[in-house]
């Protein structure tokens, strides 16, 4: 072969991961409340949703990731929106004016569970994905990072009629996840053993109330958990002390929601992608579909309830690359005779099952389980099979 | 052993040039997934991209450091792309290049300077 390679290159250490290029410089970066203890613990902090954060520890993204699914791991991920909706004339009306926000139940959620919600907006498409929980005489709602401002200015407009919509801040929120995570946390808290997948409780710790949640974004059984910052580091603290418990950075968690099939918002959902697009049929209730006890009337159901009813033009697929090279984040795909049918959202390495994996949005007529479509990573057009999500099974406490 | 501004080191055997990456872009990249290497009896010239490797974070590239002919590859890379992590300085080299003249090194960093640019 002669000739020389027309790509000419950036370089080894030059490419993006998390936040690398953009630096830590940005005087508008915000710190979060456990800054310190990441940057005891070795973290590597990069900028992420306007805050620094850590991306890893020493032990590396890998080897977190897998102690996450063999034992526990800790994640600060105290950038997400907390918000109280305090009702101002009783939790029903507040129910259903939330429940006019979202294509989920909201009504018939009952106290002391939580819940997946969507905001959606008039053409269906997706404003941000959320946890809420009805917490007897409020709920109390978590949201992502990026979104939190315009979620709370859209609850305002939304629910101000009905509810104090209180912004929640000097709250860390701290995620422990993993197998081990209920024999740890239960050895801290010992009335979290009987909580179920997606309870909430607020036990007392040292004096503080925690809002503690069965739940999180790994696909193995564990909590989040809400506490006031003055607190939060001592209790990291005692958490790591567990041998079970390592802190997990950002790039785990990045690999671990992949795995379990979780959708990251901004990636593999935003404004463009519907809820029954993103395969998230699940979150909607029986209750809010057609001929359901109260039927649509939320932003965008003329669009979602003909797709469920119909199917959607095109769905969120799992993807498994057939060769060793991972296809990332807008990797195009094609049909074996070269057709476009879409691209890939979230894709790299999978830890657990030690080969790539991707999710992304085909058409539905080539998103059949088995269907091999090609994948375009670097010119070269690769193998890639339509497979079940989530790649790595849950693991819930149901 | 020589070393470049994109933590490449460069090692002489013989009349080719031995490339690999260094320890600090090894631990820099993270936990390497996947190696592509380029074909042997290909002409390359500086500052190509002529291996492709991923990491669990990103997918990066190297760069052909000098003009030449890229004479052998190490193939064990492909099926255990971890020996980057594992040993980078070693076992891990990626692709023996054949130049004009060897002289074409002296523009490359020698230890004590490579180490303060990463210092």
């Amino acid at each position: 072969m002669a000739g020389s390679s027309c790509r000419n290159g950036a370089g080894l250490l030059s490419k993006s991961g998390f936040g690398r290029g953009s630096g830590l410089s940005d005087p508008k970066l915000k710190r979060l409340g456990l800054h310190d203890l990441h940057t005891a613990l070795g973290g590597k902090m990069v900028p992420f949703a306007g805050y620094e954060m850590p991306v890893q520890y020493p032990a590396g993204v890998m080897k977190e990731h897998l102690h996450t699914r063999s034992a526990a791991g800790l994640f600060d991920v105290s950038h997400m929106g907390q918000v109280i909706l305090r009702p101002k004339t009783g939790m029903a009306a507040l129910a259903l004016a939330f429940e006019a926000m979202m294509p989920v139940d909201v009504a018939g959620l009952a106290q002391g569970r939580q819940r997946y919600g969507l905001f959606t907006n008039d053409a269906g498409g997706i404003l941000d994905d959320l946890m809420f929980a009805n917490r007897g005489d409020h709920f109390f709602v978590v949201v992502n990072a990026a979104c939190k401002e315009a979620d709370v200015a859209h609850m305002q407009a939304h629910l101000g009629a009905v509810a104090d919509v209180q912004y929640v801040e000097n709250r860390a929120l701290l995620a422990l996840q993993g197998p081990k995570a209920g024999d740890v946390l239960a050895r801290l808290i010992p009335e979290t053993a009987t909580m179920r997948f997606m309870d909430v409780a607020r036990p007392v710790w040292n004096g503080v109330e925690l809002w503690i949640s069965r739940s999180g974004y790994t696909g193995e059984d564990g909590f989040e958990i809400s506490l006031p910052d003055p607190e939060a580091e001592p209790f990291a603290k005692a958490l790591l002390a567990e041998p079970e418990v390592l802190p997990i950075g950002l790039g785990a968690r990045d690999s671990l929601r992949l795995e379990a099939g979780l959708c990251l918002y901004g990636h593999d959902i935003d404004t463009t992608t519907s809820p029954v697009e993103a395969a998230l049929t699940w979150a909607t209730q029986k209750s809010r579909r057609t001929g359901g006890a109260r039927q649509g009337g939320f932003p965008g159901a003329a669009r979602i309830l003909t797709e469920l009813a119909s199917g959607p033009t095109r769905q969120r697929v799992g993807l498994r690359p057939e060769t060793r090279a991972p296809m990332r984040e807008g990797t195009e795909l094609f049909t074996q005779s070269g057709d476009p049918v879409g691209s890939v959202t979230s894709g790299g390495f999978s830890p657990s099952v030690e080969a790539p994996v991707a999710m992304g949005y085909v058409l539905r007529s080539n998103a059949a389980i088995g269907t091999v479509l090609m994948g375009e990573v670097r010119g070269k057009r690769l193998p890639v099979t339509v497979c079940e999500l989530p790649f790595h099974p849950t693991s819930y406490k149901r | 052993m020589k070393y470049t501004e994109d933590h490449e080191w460069l090692r002489v055997e013989g009349d080719l040039i031995v490339v690999g990456i260094t320890e600090h872009a090894a631990t820099q990249l993270g936990d390497v997934v996947f190696v592509e290497l380029p074909e042997t009896e290909t002409m390359v010239a500086s500052g190509d991209e002529v291996v492709v490797i991923e990491s669990v974070k990103a997918a990066s590239d190297i760069l052909a450091p000098v003009d030449g002919e890229i004479v052998e590859v190490n193939a064990k890379l492909v099926d255990a792309p971890g020996l980057v992590n594992d040993d980078p300085l070693g076992a891990a080299w990626f692709f023996k290049i054949k130049v004009d003249d060897l002289a074409v090194l002296d523009q490359f960093m020698d230890e004590d300077e490579y180490n303060d640019l990463i210092g």
